[in-house]
């Protein structure tokens, strides 16, 4: 069966008709041509394709398109205009990635977690609420550093 | 018909810094916005999907296979088998002994047995479901020491069972010592799990020939192969690298490139093709599993007297990189250490498990393993502190190893061990979270032992054995905009290690110029070799350096026939004289010229192991690192809580600091996974795990805080005095964990990885 919904994708409202099994991460990456977020499983299992709906960090292969009618869905490509976000500025600094292919989940999910924070966010906290989102190559304390650098220009 | 949308796409040319800095990624601002075109994202106009059809047996016999349902699906525009490979229909990285697509048999679970080519992936993959393959099952051979002696097994491949067996006998084999310990060590297979799954876009040619955009680690040796299965000349079959999202060495071989090229060949309009998870996990060769008997002598002052070592390494259902796994193998069976005596015998076996091929610390994981396992328990039998046995005994320059070659360079080992062994050790837990089981609040402590573990390795850099290994670099100095430019072009693969700001800093430093462009890496230059053994700084970086100082020559050229001056030096943008006088500018001496020069960069020869002694200078160099690993373990439940995982390692010469951390980082990530979770599990010949829900790999949690301190003694023979980086920090992380382990609950521990049953004896 299809749907007509429309996805607010990186500020532009998006319509589209999908089979009402299509995930939001195919949706963008299949029929809207936004291939930022990544399928690394299809299966929620490692954060590639993390992107932000309303706000909040979801995973999108898990999240149904028509689920997500009307909503705003920001991926790291629309985090920022032109410019970088700090997340994003703050990953640069502090060689957050190597292959790249987590990075875009990761990002979205780091900007998540400083949403989610209403104060101080230790190491510890930090990788608790990152530990979603797999890098094989490890670049883990890159992580960990670019999200305590970002945390700090927030608070 | 045109290049696919999204790739290639241009690298940042405007950032600064030379060798020795750390300047930003030029795939930086694209990678953190999710705009770098992974083969995965790759899509042309007017291209169907591709997918694979694979065996659900580890061993059996095909009588027959029915497409006929399966092509008259809807949506189906191909239904390809192996009596449709246009060339041979075979490949292999050493023995050409793989099929492109099963003929009448089928030597493991997941062996490609046909294609289909669909409008959608899942019309694609419902297609697969109609072809009838009529399989005729038979007893898979699934233990590699039989595999190496039983000759009654059913023969794997035409030669026998057995792929490789290398002897190497050095001094007295039958030297005796005061003290002897022993042990059998066993190793898993582990997979690089890399995140963007194999992909790959192939778009016919006007010409009859193909292009194909894809993730690979050699493009060169994929196109070989490919051009071969196709029956078309190399020239014809030609290759543009995309993004690579990790590899590892699991892109060492063939995965879609054949299968991709066919389709697209067989339709004349583009076909994609991209595994999902999976699949990966059988897209792909993993690390070789190892079964090894050690035997350690040494006198009752901790000198090493002698080594005797038997080992297995299970290659799985075709060769791969089998060979070279038993090559570095048995001539680092040792370790980095001075052993005067050793008899050492390794078998790389065929069997119906999955096939072992390349990964990261090829064939030298498995022995670092059992003789760092081997080296805490003789400092134990010896009553010694196991970082001074390790010290008493390591090699040096000048030392020689078991293979009788002297080593003539930097050898820092004993240094290695000093710094780790020196770092500060941190403090007992009292973070709630920072127990084993973290925030699943397992424990308060009670139960909770600590343990501290070394682990030190050797690791050869580069390709061994009297092969010719080099590099391709193509390098065009001219004036662009006012501004003199430079465009680098090799074929080398950026897997995510970071060799495209290393080119550009080499050619920074090399041509005084800034602005760097690199082009997208193809088979319209010459060889690179494999972004694998730790190689491309070395040889590519080599091969950049030599092109550039070529073109330098001609700069230098040009000075003199204008002005008459002899200059040496390109710095700042100027030619610059011997004395430091600045003799033009080098944007004006250029004007309209384009000067462009194309080098190769090869490594000092090698040569071949003697068959009977396994006696040869067979190794270029050797990278070394040290770890030092501490533990808490939560004896009640069998967790395992890595606290802190410091590494001390000689790099040669550091081009870019910031990517040698990540590299030993990452390298520690991977080498931590192996010595605690990271298995394929395998049961007679299936695998029972092919998921990230069932195959583990270390998350951000896992990941201890590391001290690296990053030795640089130059290497003589190499550019810049560099050191292969990549690899060694992946091999001596497992043991030190290991030891650790053992350290905290004095249980021998034979197999890695170490499981919770292990360690509770349930």
């Amino acid at each position: 069966m299809d749907a007509e919904i429309t996805l607010r994708v990186d500020g532009a409202d998006q319509p589209v008709t999908v089979d009402t099994r299509t995930t939001v991460l195919d949706a963008l990456r299949e029929r809207l041509g936004n291939t930022s977020p990544k399928k690394g499983c299809d299966h929620g299992q490692c954060g590639a394709c993390t992107v932000l709906v309303d706000g909040r960090r979801v995973l999108s292969c898990l999240m149904l398109a028509v689920a997500a009618d009307g909503a705003e869905v920001t991926t790291a490509a629309g985090l920022a205009n032109g410019d970088l976000h700090p997340v994003q500025r703050a990953f640069i600094d502090h060689d957050g990635f190597q292959c790249g292919y987590c990075t875009p989940g990761q990002i979205c999910s780091a900007v998540g977690v400083l949403e989610e924070s209403d104060g101080e966010l230790s190491r510890a906290e930090v990788a608790e609420r990152m530990s979603g989102n797999l890098c094989r190559c490890g670049a883990y304390p890159g992580i960990v550093a670019a999200v305590e650098q970002a945390a700090g220009e927030q608070r | 018909m045109s290049a696919p949308a999204r790739s290639p796409q241009v690298l940042d040319d405007k950032i600064s810094g030379g060798i020795g800095a750390s300047p930003q990624r030029p795939d930086g601002t694209l990678k953190v916005r999710g705009e770098f075109a992974y083969a995965s994202d790759l899509w042309h106009e007017n291209m169907v999907w591709g997918a694979t059809l694979r065996s659900p047996h580890p061993h059996a016999g095909i009588r027959s296979i029915g497409i006929a349902k399966a092509l008259a699906y809807p949506g189906v525009h191909a239904v390809l088998t192996h009596a449709d490979v246009p060339g041979e229909n075979a490949y292999g990285l050493k023995h050409q002994d793989t099929p492109v697509l099963a003929e009448d048999r089928v030597r493991y679970q997941g062996e490609p047995v046909a294609l289909v080519a669909a409008d959608h992936p899942e019309i694609a993959r419902q297609a697969l479901k109609l072809i009838e393959v009529d399989y005729e099952v038979w007893e898979p051979v699934t233990d590699m020491e039989r595999a190496a002696h039983d000759e009654t097994l059913p023969r794997l491949h035409e030669n026998g069972n057995v792929v490789r067996h290398q002897r190497i006998v050095k001094g007295d084999p039958d030297a005796r010592a005061d003290v002897v310990v022993s042990g059998v060590y066993e190793l898993g297979m582990q997979d690089q799990a890399f995140l963007g799954p194999e992909a790959g876009l192939a778009v016919p040619a006007e010409d009859g020939g193909v292009d194909l955009y894809l993730a690979t680690q050699w493009l060169h040796v994929d196109q070989k192969q490919t051009a071969h299965a196709l029956g078309l000349p190399v020239e014809k079959v030609r290759l543009t690298l995309s993004g690579v999202g990790g590899a590892f060495g699991g892109r060492e071989d063939l995965s879609m490139q054949v299968h991709s090229c066919m389709l697209a060949l067989h339709l004349g309009r583009p076909v994609k093709m991209s595994y999902n998870r999976e699949e990966s996990f059988f897209g792909h060769v993993h690390r070789h599993p190892a079964r090894m008997y050690y035997e350690h002598g040494a006198t009752k002052d901790g000198d090493l007297v002698y080594v005797k070592a038997r080992m297995y390494f299970d290659g799985g259902a075709y060769a791969s990189k089998t060979p070279v796994v038993v090559g570095n193998g048995t001539t680092l069976s040792v370790g980095p250490y001075n052993v005067p005596n050793a008899h050492i015998e390794g078998w790389g076996v065929y069997s119906n498990n999955p096939t072992c091929g390349a990964m990261r610390g090829l064939g030298a994981v498995q022995p670092t393993y059992a003789y760092e396992s081997q080296m805490d328990k003789l400092a134990t039998a010896l009553g010694m502190d196991p970082a001074e046995l390790r010290i008493r005994n390591a090699m040096s320059e000048g030392s020689t190893t078991v293979t009788g070659q002297v080593v003539d360079f930097p050898a820092p080992v004993a240094e290695l061990v000093r710094r780790v062994r020196d770092m500060p050790l941190p403090p007992p837990n009292t973070d709630e979270l920072g127990f084993p089981g973290g925030a699943a609040n397992t424990t308060h402590g009670e139960g909770v032992v600590r343990g501290i573990g070394y682990g030190v390795t050797i690791k050869n850099i580069a390709y061994a054995e009297g092969l010719d290994d080099y590099s391709t670099a193509r390098v065009r100095l001219q004036v662009i905009g006012g501004e003199p430019t430079a465009l680098v072009h090799t074929a080398a693969a950026e897997v995510g290690q970071g060799l495209v700001t290393v080119q550009q800093q080499i050619a920074r430093s090399e041509l005084g110029v800034e602005r760097i462009t690199l082009h997208t890496s193809d088979t319209s230059v010459g060889d690179a070799g494999s972004s694998s053994a730790s190689r491309q700084t070395y040889l590519t970086g080599g091969a950049v350096r030599n092109a550039c100082l070529a073109v330098a020559e001609r700069v230098y050229a040009l000075a003199a026939e204008r002005f008459g001056v002899e200059a040496t030096n390109l710095s700042g943008g100027k030619v610059v004289a011997a004395d430091g006088a600045v003799v033009a500018d080098l944007a004006e001496l250029l004007g309209e010229d384009v000067i462009e020069e194309t080098r190769e960069y090869h490594h000092r020869k090698t040569y071949p192991l003697d068959p009977e002694t396994g006696q040869g200078n067979a190794h270029v160099q050797y990278g070394f690192s040290a770890h030092r690993a501490v533990v808490d373990v939560d004896t009640e439940l069998g967790l395992v809580k890595v606290v802190q995982l410091d590494c001390a390692q000689d790099v040669g010469k550091a081009i870019n600091p910031d990517a040698v951390l990540g590299q030993i980082h990452g390298g520690s990530a991977q080498g931590l996974g192996l010595a605690v979770m990271e298995e394929i599990q395998v049961t007679d010949g299936v695998v029972r795990n092919p998921s990230f829900t069932d195959y583990l790999i270390p998350t951000i949690l896992d990941m201890p805080p590391m001290r690296v301190d990053i030795l640089e003694r130059p290497d003589p023979h190499a550019p810049y005095g560099v050191r292969g980086v990549g690899e060694p920090p992946t091999i001596s992380a497992t043991p030190a964990v290991a030891n650790a382990i053992r350290a905290a609950t004095g249980l021998e521990l034979p197999r890695v990885p170490i499981k919770p049953e292990h360690l509770t004896g349930t």
